[in-house]
């Protein structure tokens, strides 16, 4: 009896020790991912960083254009995700009680969160580049915002639920038009929970590389022509990362640490306006 | 009202009488709508209509992004599926010179990969949940799981990176030569360790892999595990379980449906993600039966060939090597969405 409850208590113990073993094994890997890239980013960081182009190999030069590049179709992808997604996501919220369309929209959505990215760039180089005949940056855009669309729809339509119906009976009562409760009153309300789904969605989308690579392609070159390739981060350090250059491989380094820091602040800034929304 | 009236006599003189009054005086709304129709309303009942028909338009699109995927694969992949036929996934030739096109390699190492993945990522994620549902004190949760999260938000191309310059190098001076020596030796499994320790190849892709879906299934497996009524919890408790006990018989039967859906869309992930696995499993288009031999996914496969794909036929091979892929996906992420939903629905049977 005795030796039957010691055995019982050692298992706990041992199980509850390798539960924290793995939660030690989930946070290394963040630490020691963080803690390489600024080891090997940081003394790629300089002023040429931000003022010079994408060099040839074997030479000094910095990944302006990249940036660049990368902020205009992250700024497009979102421009034309965010409006698409947020009206979507008000039909699921706010029109979604009955018929098929609403439950079927809510599945895809859901499947479309987790597609792989790269499917999404075959889709638009089998509508678009291809068609058009050239790689361009409108293309690139367009997969982003093909990846931002399902993101904005899901927290759209979360947020609108949180708001209490009596808040719209209210708003109904005084005889105002549903239309104007939507947009005036209840999307108004949660205005912060839908910025933190873009803001997500904006993470997300300034690390995708997959997408980018059959859409925008990338430019060696300076360039603002939004029908020509451009030079994009994510694709940029891929090719330098895969380079024997040392040159290179320092500069996909920085690049490198420069995404994950802009992610990891788009995160935090995200969760911190959340959590001020959700404790109001 | 004549038919009311037949079906129920008994209502004839007291209640039938009133509906009546009521059509006769038309005092019911709708017939008072339209027959007074006022200018000022009508414009409201229209501008509504326009703005749920505009929301209903763009949760359409939402469909028609789907099918528009799905129709453009195929129609990109009809002369490869015209040429090979099923002989295409069970093919393992790939050479562009010769035009001859199988799928083989690639999917077997997208299947491999991500089975490496689940197999290290599952217990890690449920020992994580478990840690952040039972164990850790209340302050310490919400930090630790935004970690977790934040594990999640590191771009793929970043993990790609590190696995290439830090864990490769790694594993191919310490782990890989310590597996083959070992388990290489095993009767049945050695075949699976052998060949020189290169660093790169499908073992090191799975690893990272592993990493990367860790915070996708540890989040869902929390959430699901919060779903468990304290009650039950503690009448276990109550009659003297320990916390691995209320784990292993309260809370996993009750939660399993959800964690299989968990794991399922870990799966779903895993099989999509392209750049990570592509920096790492080599790139060669070989069966091997030695997971640390390099090999190809059917992501990184189109990662590294699509752009310098050569003629109509190559070109439409990786385009049905992509639907193959995004079929896959489909299904496994559809499982696992239906399975979280029937969790959902339990949950509000019982309580």
């Amino acid at each position: 009896m005795r030796s039957h409850y010691s055995r019982r208590l050692f298992v706990n113990r041992f199980n509850l020790f390798m539960s924290l073993v793995t939660m030690a094994f989930g946070l290394a890997f963040l630490f020691w991912i963080l803690f390489t890239l600024v080891a090997a980013g940081f003394h790629a960081f300089s002023g040429d960083l931000f003022t010079q182009m994408t060099p040839p190999p074997g030479s000094k030069g910095g990944l302006l254009n990249a940036i660049v590049g990368s902020l205009l179709m992250a700024a497009m992808g979102t421009a034309i995700g965010t409006p698409i997604g947020i009206l979507a996501g008000i039909y699921l919220a706010e029109f979604g009680s009955r018929g098929w369309l609403a439950p079927c929209t809510r599945f895809i959505n859901d499947i479309l969160l987790s597609a792989p990215s790269i499917v999404i760039g075959l889709f638009i180089y089998e509508i678009y580049v291809f068609r058009v005949g050239h790689f361009s940056a409108w293309a690139g855009a367009l997969a982003l915002a093909l990846i931002v669309i399902p993101v904005v729809i899901r927290t759209t339509e979360n947020m609108l639920r949180l708001v209490p119906d009596s808040l719209r009976e209210a708003a109904v009562a005084l005889g105002t038009p549903q239309w104007k409760v939507i947009v005036m009153v209840t999307l108004r309300s949660v205005r912060a929970g839908v910025i933190t789904g873009v803001l997500l969605a904006v993470a997300r989308i300034s690390g995708e590389t997959a997408p980018l690579l059959f859409t925008s392609l990338n430019n060696q070159f300076w360039t603002t022509d939004l029908n020509a390739p451009m030079a994009n981060l994510p694709v940029v350090i891929f090719q330098f990362a895969m380079s024997p250059y040392k040159d290179w491989q320092e500069l996909a380094w920085a690049g490198a640490l420069l995404i994950t820091l802009a992610v990891l602040v788009l995160n935090i800034m995200a969760r911190v306006l959340f959590r001020q929304t959700a404790l109001k | 009202m004549e038919n009311a009236n037949v079906h129920a006599p008994m209502m004839q003189t007291t209640a039938g009488a009133i509906p009546t009054i009521i059509d006769a005086l038309q005092l019911r709304p709708q017939v008072s709508v339209a027959k007074m129709p006022d200018p000022k309303q009508k414009s409201v009942q229209l501008q509504d209509l326009f703005f749920r028909a505009l929301t209903r338009c763009f949760a359409f699109l939402v469909l028609a992004i789907l099918l528009g995927i799905i129709v453009s694969l195929v129609y990109g992949s009809l002369p490869a599926i015209q040429k090979f036929g099923f002989g295409f996934l069970v093919s393992s030739e790939w050479n562009p010179v010769t035009e001859k096109f199988g799928a083989l390699v690639p999917i077997v190492g997208t299947l491999v990969t991500s089975f490496i993945a689940l197999l290290i990522g599952v217990p890690v994620s449920f020992g994580i949940a478990l840690f952040l549902t039972e164990l850790s004190p209340p302050w310490l949760k919400r930090p630790l799981g935004t970690a977790i999260e934040l594990l999640a938000a590191i771009p793929s191309i970043i993990y790609g990176m590190w696995g290439l310059f830090v864990l490769a190098p790694l594993f191919a001076d310490h782990l890989q030569p310590w597996l083959i020596s070992t388990l290489g030796m095993a009767p049945v499994i050695g075949a699976l360790f052998k060949g020189p320790p290169q660093g790169i190849g499908v073992f090191t892709a799975g690893f990272v892999l592993a990493i990367m879906v860790i915070p996708f299934i540890a989040s869902v497996m929390r959430d699901v595990f919060d779903v468990v009524p304290p009650v039950l919890k503690e009448s276990a408790y109550g009659i003297g379980c320990t916390t691995w006990e209320v784990v292993r018989n309260i809370v996993l039967p009750y939660t399993k449906v959800g964690v299989i859906g968990g794991i399922m869309l870990g799966l779903g992930r895993a099989l999509g993600e392209t750049m990570a696995v592509t920096f790492l499993i080599g790139n060669a288009h070989q069966l091997n039966a030695s997971i640390l031999a390099p090999g190809n996914s059917i992501a990184s496969a189109l990662a590294n060939e699509f752009t310098e794909a050569v003629g109509d036929l190559y070109t439409s091979a990786l385009i049905e090597l992509g639907l193959i892929l995004f079929v896959i996906t489909f299904i496994v992420l559809a499982l696992a969405k239906l399975l979280l939903l029937q969790l959902a629905k339990g949950e509000g049977r019982t309580t």
